[in-house]
């Protein structure tokens, strides 16, 4: 199974601000190995984050995206403070990770 | 069969599945938008996405370094004060222009930020789509060592 996403939420002045920072190597499909041969594209497509059944907001991730991708966002009236927040991801192989935090 | 097409069933049946189990509605189960991340170009990203040529707009905020010091890893972030629905980065030089996509529901800020890689030193552009067009800001961001490895 994918490593844990660590998940940080904080609620202030009525604005969730919530840092995500994702554990997978965002493979392009352009680099080559220490042996030349090319390592295959293999990287996160979607995230989504929910609170309840509520999907809070989503993301779309192509290769460019950094290895271990890291994605901030806010919520202004979806969420608060102890209320939970859960995020998942899915990429190319179809492989998904799903994490949850307590919004502090 | 080959393995892009295996791959994309695999997405698509685990979206299925995910979505008859309940675990993402099947409206918010987007598709991964294939051909916008496919396209080459930025008015290639522009015409998959639609709505029209993305504008000029001061209203949109474009965060990202003059100069990055490391191409695989460059902070970028796009916000806007006005009501956008979708946001986009999109690298120019990048092989495939579209970086990421961000979808903004009612009760989320149009506020979005992440790492991207970025082959060389290129324009970096920030779009927001709002009432249905697109808007952007763009700057250049300086590269001195590039991201895309080899």
């Amino acid at each position: 199974m994918a490593s844990p996403m660590r998940i940080r939420a904080a609620e202030k002045d009525g604005v969730v601000d919530v840092k995500v920072l994702m554990k997978h190597d965002m493979e392009t499909g352009q680099r080559k190995d220490a042996a030349g041969a090319l390592v295959p594209a293999w990287y996160i497509t979607t995230l989504e984050a929910k609170v309840g059944d509520k999907v809070v907001f989503a993301s779309q991730f192509g290769p460019a995206v950094s290895k271990d991708p890291f994605l901030n966002f806010k919520l202004k009236g979806a969420a608060k403070a102890g209320e939970t927040i859960t995020v998942t991801w899915v990429d190319n192989k179809g492989e998904t990770r799903t994490d949850k935090a307590e919004i502090k | 069969m080959n393995t892009q097409r295996r791959r994309l069933m695999q997405t698509g049946a685990l979206m299925g599945l995910m979505a008859s189990a309940g675990l993402i509605s099947q409206a918010e189960a987007a598709a991964w938008n294939k051909a916008a991340f496919e396209a080459k170009s930025i008015d290639d990203v522009a015409k998959v996405l639609g709505g029209g040529a993305p504008q000029k707009s001061d209203q949109v905020v474009l965060r990202a370094p003059d100069i990055a010091e490391n191409g695989a890893v460059v902070p970028v972030g796009v916000e806007t004060n006005l009501k956008a629905t979708e946001m986009a980065i999109l690298v120019e030089k990048n092989p495939n222009a579209m970086a990421a996509m961000f979808i903004v529901p009612a009760g989320a800020e149009a506020f979005a930020a992440t790492r991207v890689k970025m082959g060389q030193t290129s324009n970096v552009y920030a779009l927001a789509k709002v009432d249905g067009k697109w808007l952007m800001a763009s700057k250049e961001v300086k590269v001195t060592l590039g991201g895309c490895g080899g």
